[in-house]
């Protein structure tokens, strides 16, 4: 039987019969006053509470990051990738930890679109967050037919993923060639009746080129980075840590690509963002919204500390206090480059 | 805080009420957060835990296999753990049933409770190595407590001479109408006993490992195969699972 499931943010080293302890020092920095600061706001017409999401393939389908926090507390959340039909993922290992980073090759491991419908988007939709819908086809036609699927299940959002670097038919070759990122966005926007986001990858040479082409077929916002493509070996056996031998990098270190690329693609695009990429902190949270994300989304944080998407919304706000804004959107595109 | 050797450590660990409360138990495992260097919590299999006032506690074996566990060897009497469990299945035991517990290396310490606990007879099979790792402070309770107790080293330095497998062989032979065995330690090992035990139609239950990230099975990293095709995941599905339902040739 599996019993209820708690964070337990202390635990005392001890020696058997002779346990000692020490004052418990968890005493919180002087916080500004944040009540007074908008927190909400729109991506393509979504209201969203405040500017904090999950990120698809972190969070599963809520259920078990649920049992920490009320989901209602987040502005949004990104499902699992999805696909057509269920797919049992990659071999294991699947996951590597590296400098600030992990890698892994999940390989999209999900029930099926249908299964998703059925048997866990009820259950998301009795918290008031907004939903958004992660997926992947193995052609257009796989986009469009999902894409039809979700707007009827009343998802508020589609995300198209055209960059997931584990799926070899079909993922990264859309996501690195404009025309046919375009191809998919504008079947994706043909079947779909609610706002469709493109996800982007970063493990292209101009980032640019590619928001521009899928911008240019009718994307209502954009969701980026996608994991850059790594690799780790073990020098002892000289075998790569993943049995896919390559997989995605996430986590603190690829936070500065992803600030660099939300940098750029919202120079280029006028579209909406989601930025995401080693946000664990409200300051890295700021960041990416200072280059120009509207709204931002913790993944590889959430393997750390559970709580840390409420923790970046609470640090995202308190910044915003600092620095005198009455909202948190205030902060979206406020860079001042050199 | 005890150091068995230069590279294992035996931890007890205050752990609020989770033993009463929440009912953590010998072989599930806590994920514990080991220093700010190190990203992905350590998954840290539970030896024993004990209900005592003013706190349970739970009692951790593990060895220094990289820098978390480095700098969790390192902690002193007193300092703080943020840790998160209690999490993962731990073996399905009836009080009355007739175990033959299996351990390899490591993969003894989650056996000790069970080993301790139930109340019909278990015998216990414990490898290790070589002599130098066969830690009398974890071997004895097991002497203590089980009806038997089998040694096998890989290098013969103490006990039988031989991997686990061949002495299980041996012990299911000669018959003792074993409810389960209970196995735990690296995959090959339990590869070789699941497939004595099945010879033998035994049921048999195995504790497995894989490179974990979420421990909560969010993120889906700790992908054991099945039989079936389907995937499972140490964390939330296991880490204990049943070895017919296991693809061993994956």
């Amino acid at each position: 039987m599996r019993e209820e499931r708690f964070f337990e943010p202390e635990g005392t080293v001890g020696c058997a019969g002779n346990v000692c302890k020490s004052e418990q020092a968890f005493s919180s920095p002087e916080k500004s006053d944040v009540s007074c600061i908008d927190q909400s706001i729109e991506l393509a017409g979504v209201a969203l509470k405040n500017p904090v999401a999950v990120a698809s393939g972190a969070f599963g389908f809520g259920r078990e990051y649920g049992q920490f926090f009320d989901l209602s507390e987040l502005g949004a959340i990104c499902c699992k990738g999805l696909t057509l039909h269920a797919r049992q993922g990659n071999p294991p290992p699947r996951i590597a930890e590296t400098p600030l980073g992990i890698l892994n090759s999940v390989g999209l491991q999900n029930p099926g679109i249908d299964v998703f419908i059925q048997h866990e988007l009820p259950s998301l939709r009795q918290h008031d967050v907004a939903i958004i819908a992660n997926i992947s086809g193995n052609t257009p036609e796989e986009y469009g037919i999902m894409c039809e699927k979700l707007s009827e299940s009343g998802v508020d959002l589609i995300e198209v993923n055209i960059s997931c670097p584990n799926v070899k038919a079909g993922g990264l070759a859309y996501g690195t060639r404009p025309e046919l990122a375009a191809e998919v966005t504008k079947i994706a926007k043909n079947h779909a009746t609610v706002p469709v986001m493109v996800k982007l990858s970063p493990n292209v040479t101009d980032i640019t080129e590619i928001a521009q082409a899928v911008a240019d077929a009718g994307a209502d916002a954009l969701s980026l980075i996608n994991t850059l493509r790594g690799m780790r070996i073990d020098v002892s056996t000289r075998r790569p840590i993943l049995k896919m031998n390559t997989g995605g990098l996430s986590g603190p270190a690829v936070l500065p690509v992803a600030v660099r690329m939300v940098w750029e693609v919202a120079n280029a695009v006028s579209l909406p963002i989601l930025g995401m990429g080693g946000v664990s902190r409200g300051e890295d949270a700021a960041q990416l919204m200072l280059a120009g994300a509207s709204a931002v989304a913790v993944g590889t944080a959430l393997f750390t500390d559970p709580y840390a998407p409420l923790k970046v919304r609470d640090g995202l706000a308190e910044i915003a206090a600092q620095q005198g804004l009455s909202s948190v959107r205030a902060l979206t595109g406020g860079v001042r480059p050199w | 805080m005890t150091q068995l050797d230069a590279d294992t450590w035996w931890m007890v660990l205050d752990v609020g009420r989770l033993v009463l409360k929440h009912g953590l138990c010998g072989g599930q495992f806590l994920h514990i957060k080991c220093g700010d260097g190190q990203l992905l919590r350590r998954p840290i299999s539970v030896a024993r835990t004990q209900w005592d006032e003013p706190e349970d506690t739970a009692a951790l074996i593990f060895e220094i296999r990289g820098e978390g566990t480095r700098w969790l060897s390192q902690r002193k009497v007193g300092d703080k753990l943020d840790v998160l469990g209690p999490l993962g299945n731990g073996f399905d035991v009836a009080q009355e049933g007739r175990y033959l517990l299996v351990g390899g290396g490591i993969g003894v310490p989650p056996l000790m409770e069970i080993g301790e606990l139930l109340k019909w007879p278990r015998t216990a099979v414990l490898g290790f190595r070589t002599k130098a790792k066969a830690f009398p402070a974890i071997v004895s309770r097991f002497e203590e407590h089980c009806e038997q107790t089998y040694i096998c080293t890989d290098d013969g330095t103490l006990g039988r001479h031989g991997f686990v497998d061949g002495q299980v062989r041996d012990i299911l032979a000669r018959g003792n109408n074993f409810t389960s065995v209970l196995a735990c330690g690296p995959k090959p090992m339990l590869k070789n006993v699941a497939k004595a035990a099945a010879e033998f139609g035994v049921p048999c239950q195995v504790s497995m490992e894989e490179r974990m990230a979420c421990g909560v099975g969010a993120c889906l990293g700790c992908a054991v195969r099945m039989k079936d095709g389907t995937m499972k995941h140490v964390c939330k599905d296991g880490p204990v699972f049943d070895a017919g339902e296991v693809d061993w040739d994956a």
